[in-house]
């Protein structure tokens, strides 16, 4: 595809491990990232996401694969000369310099003219909202304008590509909510591509336009945020992004039936049976009113924990068969909670159409 | 009230606390450095000893206004002093180029490799400075080790002049002053952070740039320091050219010693060790001067 930013061919890597032996970061991973697209590597610590990141900058070297950008062959190039630039977790402000000459170093390096440089410097702080503090030193700075300006440095070369590496981990909720917003304004501005490494899948679904799962050095799914939120490919898949409520069972007659004995309604058909998962989210499930009685598709549980979350109710409860169950719960059905709370038992109503079977125990490889 | 009565017994406890080493120091440092700076100005006995009159010229011997009345200046003691100066900052420029270097290789050990060779680079002090030295007698000798080496080799028909020479005092020193240079430019290396290095090198700087711009500036304040731990005793130090240097390659601390000792002219001897004081002192204003602007920009542990 000639119209992709970023091609990975096959990319392998392997760590040695200190007591002999090796850990396998990168298993054969194709990816492809289309020009202006904002992907997002999300996975569990050690999943090999840093890795690839790496690769793709040029700080590891692979083991096996091609890497290209804008249809060049970089894998061989060491890091200064690929046509990437990175926003570090912890920022990486260089202490001894100012922000100015923080934000200016790539064109420092690259000799661009005084007038040029001053320009562009201004233009950059200006873009991420610092402008007039090229004087300031980077600890004389917030944890939130570390960040900008560690945005502005990685921008100013005009590279084709923008790796961002965990960059927001380090902010608190709010600050953090309103940068993703802004990074993906940005991102639109600026025209270029962002792969976006985070082990926060509300941060992977707010900011992407697609959502790369990876786990054990091997992608187990890439799609939009949607399109991973509401059909995971595997169990991890759904487990890992967002809560959710498994059941692993046997597929039967439009009916789930998991071992313990809980059985869960879906309109999901299998030729004979089959082992499946079936995926239920929280904010599927509405509390019914009095028994419930005659819904088919229902869980009694008894209440274990009700936790007022604002927009609504989280319910966490034990079916009779001791599955745990998460439901989150709207806050208009706030009279049905309160009696939930009181007799320690609800049931909840879900609609069959909605729940995801998932093919396979669910046990990842 | 009670704010009063907390200051002055805070007062109080730091008088206890610092009395001790203040007193000490008064009396033990001040109190002779004081003798030496009037004595620096008296003019010698002709036996030893002092006369208790105004007399610059002890300085003047040195400095180019000698007593008119005993001798004509004799830029000998210029001469030593350069001398010294260049035998120090040649140590130093030896040392700090030995171990930059090696701070990073051991920077990058396990830890412990690294424990190991922070233990080896230490080991010296265990063994006596005079001990050490003369091991290098044996081996810079004219039937020293190097010279029947080369010699049993056929390199050499005649012994090589290497011992009583300058170059054997800068190899002394350099060999005696290594761990000095060495634990502070280490703690420096050591300290620094790799992800800025990555830094720079992602906005695409070569290792030649990402060193000038990054590396040394944020290494620079443990080889200044450990310049200036070299240099200060490297000026003053006697041991290693009354051992390994010859006359040719007297130091300020040789001659400082032959005043007191031999020459027994105190007021000259206590002139030229306030000269080397006032150089000592000059240099380390400076670095003061500059950590005290650096600390704006120092790096922030968070």
């Amino acid at each position: 595809m000639a119209e992709s930013m970023v091609r990975l061919q096959r990319a392998c890597k392997a760590f040695p491990l200190p007591e002999g032996g090796t850990v396998t970061a990168l298993d054969a991973i194709d990816l492809e990232v289309a020009r202006n697209e904002f992907l997002t590597l999300l996975g569990p610590s050690g999943c090999g996401k840093t890795t690839l990141l790496h690769a793709i900058s040029g700080f590891v070297e692979l083991d096996d694969g091609r890497i290209f950008v804008d249809g060049e062959d970089v894998s061989d190039r060491p890091p200064h000369r690929r046509p990437v630039n990175t926003v570090f977790q912890n920022y990486a402000l260089f202490p001894h310099m100012t922000v100015g000459q923080n934000v200016g170093y790539a064109l420092d390096i690259a000799r661009t003219p005084r007038t040029e440089r001053s320009g562009r410097v201004g233009a950059a702080l200006e873009m991420v909202g610092l402008a007039g503090l090229e004087n300031r030193l980077p600890r004389q700075l917030s944890g939130g304008q570390q960040q900008r300006v560690a945005l502005a440095r990685a921008i100013i070369a005009r590279p084709k590509l923008l790796l961002l590496d965990e960059p927001l981990s380090a902010l608190d909720r709010k600050l953090r909510q309103s940068m993703q917003i802004e990074l993906k304004t940005l991102q639109a501005e600026l025209g270029i591509s962002f792969i976006f490494v985070t082990h926060d899948q509300e941060e992977a679904l707010t900011m992407s336009n697609r959502v790369a799962v990876l786990d054990g050095g091997s992608i187990q799914q890439i799609d939009t945020p949607r399109a991973v939120y509401n059909n995971p490919a595997n169990a991890f898949v759904a487990s890992f992004v967002g809560a959710s409520n498994l059941f692993q069972g046997m597929l039967q007659s439009g009916r789930v039936m998991t071992a313990q004995g809980d059985v869960i309604s879906t309109d999901a058909a299998a030729a004979g049976s089959a082992r499946v998962t079936a995926l239920l989210r929280p904010e599927q499930f509405t509390i019914a009113n009095g028994g419930g009685n005659g819904a088919a598709a229902k869980l009694d549980i008894g209440i274990r924990q009700i936790v007022f979350t604002g927009a609504g109710y989280e319910v966490h409860g034990r079916t009779m068969n001791g599955h745990d169950v998460v439901a989150a719960i709207a806050a208009a059905q706030q009279a049905q909670v309160a009696s939930a709370e009181i007799s320690r038992k609800a049931t909840l109503l879900y609609d069959p159409a909605a729940v995801h079977i998932i093919a396979g125990g669910g046990d990842r490889s | 009230m009670s704010g009063f009565s907390r200051r002055s017994r805070a007062r109080a406890q730091l008088a206890l606390l610092l009395g001790p080493v203040s007193l000490f120091l008064a009396i033990f440092l001040a109190g002779p450095l004081i003798i030496m700076l009037i004595y620096s100005f008296l003019a010698p006995g002709l036996y030893g000893g002092v006369e208790w009159e105004f007399y610059p010229h002890n300085f003047g011997r040195i400095l180019g206004f000698a007593d008119p009345e005993f001798e004509i200046f004799d830029p000998v003691y210029i001469a030593i002093f350069l001398r010294s100066l260049r035998i120090a900052l040649t140590t130093v420029l030896i040392t700090l180029l030995v171990c930059y270097p090696a701070a990073f290789q051991i920077s990058r050990l396990s830890d412990r490799w690294k424990s190991f060779a922070l233990f080896l680079i230490t080991l010296p002090f265990f063994a006596s400075l005079i001990v050490r030295l003369f091991i290098w007698i044996l081996i810079l000798k004219k039937t020293g080790f190097i010279n029947v080496a080369l010699s049993e080799l056929g390199l050499i028909d005649t012994p090589l002049e290497l011992i009583y020479t300058e170059g054997a005092v800068v190899l002394g020193m350099v060999y005696i002053f290594i761990p000095f240079m060495f634990l502070p430019v280490y703690a420096s290396v050591e300290k620094l952070d790799w992800t800025l290095v990555r830094a720079s090198q992602d906005l695409g700087a070569n290792g030649f740039q990402t060193f000038r711009r990054v590396i040394l500036p944020l290494t620079l304040p443990g080889v200044i320091a450990g310049s200036i731990i070299v240099f200060i005793p490297a000026l003053g130090n006697f041991v290693v050219p009354a051992v390994l240097g010859g006359a040719k390659s007297l130091m300020l601390g040789n001659l400082i010693e032959q005043q007191f000792l031999a020459a027994r002219n105190w007021p000259f001897g206590a002139a030229l060790a306030m000269l080397v004081m006032t150089i000592v002192l000059a240099l380390l204003f400076i670095y003061i001067r500059y950590e005290a602007r650096r600390g704006d920009d120092a790096p922030v542990i968070r």
